[in-house]
């Protein structure tokens, strides 16, 4: 039996009708239609509440925050370099802090290019130090903001402007490096399943250090789909088990949303081809490609069940001796 | 006309000591460079470091973070991954409102870059030290000012130091420069590698309350620049089009900000005088130019022995005065222009080489500054790069040619590459 997933933070519909009213990511941005970027950033921000700070680094929301002097964004906003927004994350996180302002959160807003890529060390070192953010890596898997280029986070076989015949290699296993910095908590996420979002973000409020979320966030533009498809693609990309809805507290590891119920070896996942096929990025992936990726979420899904079922081997050990000791 | 007040009846006005922010008592210490300014930050009670080492600049971070743990100096110390990190960081805190400081030193300054014009485009108080020290490849760490003057168009206020006892008193004047409202710039205050950063000497450091006097606290709301507040939200650094947006304004801001920033100096420099009694002039400091028929320009430790080395000259009979030149940025074009109209000659000596044009970088400024001002002519001297020893002999020896240089009327396209071996 899973563990229940009621916390305090769970929204309830009553709780969110209300959260519906205080939008801090207006109405009017210069996002895309069908923009998962706007529509995670939107709840991202009824998670955290108006006393948040946020810092993006180059990316599109860089642009779809609106023009000088108008901007979409409710609470404290800055632009800043493409490789810093960890870094600006901790210098702001300071310096409320030197001015007694203990309880703001920060929220560190970065693409993939600026996670996977030129931000990295600056991610590494803000979670080494433990630094005090909130760090949310929307990842649309590609440099969309400069028209589609490979990323770090770009999956094997996709097309973009710099892999025109598709990417040769597979997308870094950020998670994987990331929880390498011991984080207390640190999920994953998408766009499709606000909700999920909203009550991982509540939860990483709540705890110390640095929080990391990885969202991915379909682009309709780069993924090539029609605009009204994004939040079914986003489905598609977990149903299908190519995504994976998860987080890791205090390095005990809990599935999320519908992935949950893929846990078991004899789930059904959807046909990976119904996500692939759904996008024009993937037009020239061969069937060798296609298995190669299939045999990628496989090996993706067998390593989170061998942890779960490490992580519940060993709970079920310490309640035993608990008890011999009893 | 403000009275000036004795010291005792300025301390006598304020209150306890809180415990947040101790007082130190005034003291004369002997200090190295670098110490010096690891003091003069935690004399301006900075809120906010951010610090990555790098020689010959390290020891300064390293005497801030013991007092960071010890508890000696109450601040937010971030000890980031890199340099690009520390400026980034510098400018997230002064976004929401901090007192910032840093150091760095060659290879550093140049990681730092783009975060550097950030700032400076942000229009943020940060002050950084700046360890001048020779650019790589080869590799050398000895004093040199080609990391900070490669700096010269980033938007940064850079102010050089010739003694310890400058260094202390720069940092605080140049909190209270960046900080008023007419410049909201950053600045550099540079020293040099070894010679400067290693080398122990004497600095009076004056009672904590007169420089709380001099440069007033953080006040609790932040500055009028945080923009990091939840209480007025407000988004920064957007993106604005060529035609329809402010782009060219917000850039012509920054030049009309190093401008105002001329007589701030000034304000600075006199309030500065009057609370702790030194003074090191404005953008420049004349020695001896009265009745001089040449002067020889100079940056840090080259002008402060530029001094010593126009005294030898009058000895001999040679009349030279010599002009430190204390800030490149903003430049000081009105005292350049008043030089040229009364000199023939201006030989301009620094630790760096404007390549591809004619000798350093300094002296390409001056020239551009006085083009159309009197008959001056400027004689670049390239000299002690990547620390090598300019003795007083050489120096009085340059002295020499651009006074003679000036008497012959020979002073066309000549570079003096002092000290190069052949």
């Amino acid at each position: 039996m899973p563990e229940s997933t009621k916390t305090k933070t769970r929204p309830t519909p009553r709780s969110l009708a209300k959260e519906a009213y205080k939008e801090l990511w207006l109405k009017g941005n210069g996002t895309c239609p069908g923009c998962s970027l706007s529509l995670s950033l939107r709840w991202a921000l009824k998670a955290l509440g108006p006393n948040t700070c946020v810092v993006a680094p180059a990316s599109c929301t860089n642009v779809v925050v609106g023009l000088y002097p108008t901007s979409a964004c409710g609470v404290p906003f800055t632009n800043m370099a493409f490789a810093a927004g960890a870094s600006a994350g901790s210098g702001i996180k300071a310096g409320l802090r030197a001015r007694g302002q203990h309880d703001t959160n920060v929220l560190v807003w970065v693409g993939d290019g600026g996670t996977f890529d030129i931000g990295i060390q600056a991610l590494s070192g803000a979670a080494e130090r433990g630094d005090d953010l909130i760090y949310v890596c929307y990842d649309n898997e590609a440099y969309m903001n400069t028209g589609t280029q490979r990323s770090g986070g770009t999956p094997f076989g996709a097309i973009t402007t710099t892999t025109p015949a598709g990417k040769k290699e597979h997308k870094k296993d950020l998670m994987a490096i990331v929880a390498g910095h011991h984080l207390d908590y640190l999920a994953t996420a998408c766009s499709s399943y606000p909700l999920d979002l909203y009550e991982k973000l509540r939860k990483a409020r709540t705890h110390r250090g640095l929080k990391f979320v990885h969202l991915l966030a379909p682009c309709p533009p780069g993924w090539r789909f029609q605009p009204r498809y994004a939040p079914k693609v986003g489905k598609l990309a977990v149903q299908t088990g190519m995504w994976i809805l998860y987080e890791i507290e205090h390095g005990r590891m809990r599935l999320t949303g519908p992935s949950k119920r893929l846990a078991s070896p004899d789930a059904q996942m959807k046909p990976l081809s119904e996500y692939l096929e759904s996008q024009g990025r993937f037009r020239l992936a061969t069937g060798a490609i296609y298995d190669e990726l299939e045999r990628w979420v496989r090996q993706n899904w067998q390593a989170v069940r061998d942890r779960l079922a490490s992580e519940a081997a060993h709970a079920a050990e310490t309640t035993d001796s608990a008890a011999q000791e009893d | 006309m403000t009275q000036v007040r004795s010291q005792t009846d300025r301390l006598a006005d304020d209150g306890d000591t809180v415990p947040d922010r101790p007082i130190l008592a005034a003291a004369a210490r002997a200090v190295s460079g670098n110490h010096t300014a690891a003091w003069a930050a935690r004399y301006a009670r900075v809120q906010v470091i951010s610090a990555y080492p790098i020689t010959p600049q390290t020891t300064i971070v390293e005497q801030l973070g013991e007092w960071a743990d010890s508890g000696e100096m109450p601040v937010e110390y971030i000890r980031v991954e890199s340099e690009h990190s520390v400026m980034s960081a510098l400018v997230g805190a002064s976004l929401a409102g901090a007192r910032t400081f840093t150091a760095t030193s060659g290879q550093g300054l140049l990681y730092m870059a783009e975060p550097l014009h950030w700032a400076a485009a942000a229009r943020l108080p940060i002050v950084n030290v700046c360890v001048g020290r020779g650019i790589g490849p080869p590799w050398n760490i000895w004093a040199d000012h080609h990391d900070s003057l490669s700096m010269r168009d980033s938007g940064w206020m850079i102010c050089y130091a010739a003694t310890h006892q400058e260094i202390f008193d720069s940092i605080l004047m140049a909190f209270r420069v960046c900080e008023d409202p007419r410049v909201f710039l950053p600045m550099m205050i540079c020293h040099e590698g070894f010679t400067q950063s290693h080398t122990i000497g004497p600095v009076e450091m004056p009672d904590q309350r007169l420089v709380d006097d001099y440069l007033p606290v953080v006040p609790p709301e932040g500055w009028p620049h945080t923009f990091m507040d939840p209480s007025r939200p407000t988004s920064h650094g957007l993106l604005n089009m060529p035609d329809d947006g402010f782009f060219y304004e917000i850039r012509a801001n920054i030049a009309r900000a190093h401008d105002r920033a001329r007589p701030v100096i000034a304000e600075a420099v006199e309030e500065f005088e009057r609370t702790f009694g030194q003074t090191y002039g404005g953008l420049v400091h004349e020695y001896r130019t009265d009745d001089a028929e040449a002067v020889l320009i100079a940056i840090g430790t080259l002008a402060d022995q530029a001094r010593a080395c126009v005294d030898v000259c009058r000895d001999r009979g040679l009349p030279i005065g010599s002009v430190k030149m204390r800030f490149v940025r903003p430049f000081p074009v009105d005292e350049m222009r008043d030089l040229a109209r009364r000199f023939k000659v201006l030989g301009v000596m620094e630790r760096d080489i404007d390549f591809g044009i004619r000798g350093g970088i300094v002296a390409g400024d001056v020239r551009s500054a006085i083009q159309g001002q009197g008959d001056a002519k400027v004689i670049p001297v390239v000299a002690g790069l990547g620390g090598r020893d300019v003795s007083l002999d050489e120096q009085v020896a340059v002295a020499e040619t651009i006074l003679n240089a000036g008497r012959t009327g020979e002073l066309d396209d000549q570079v003096i590459w002092l000290g190069m071996k052949e």
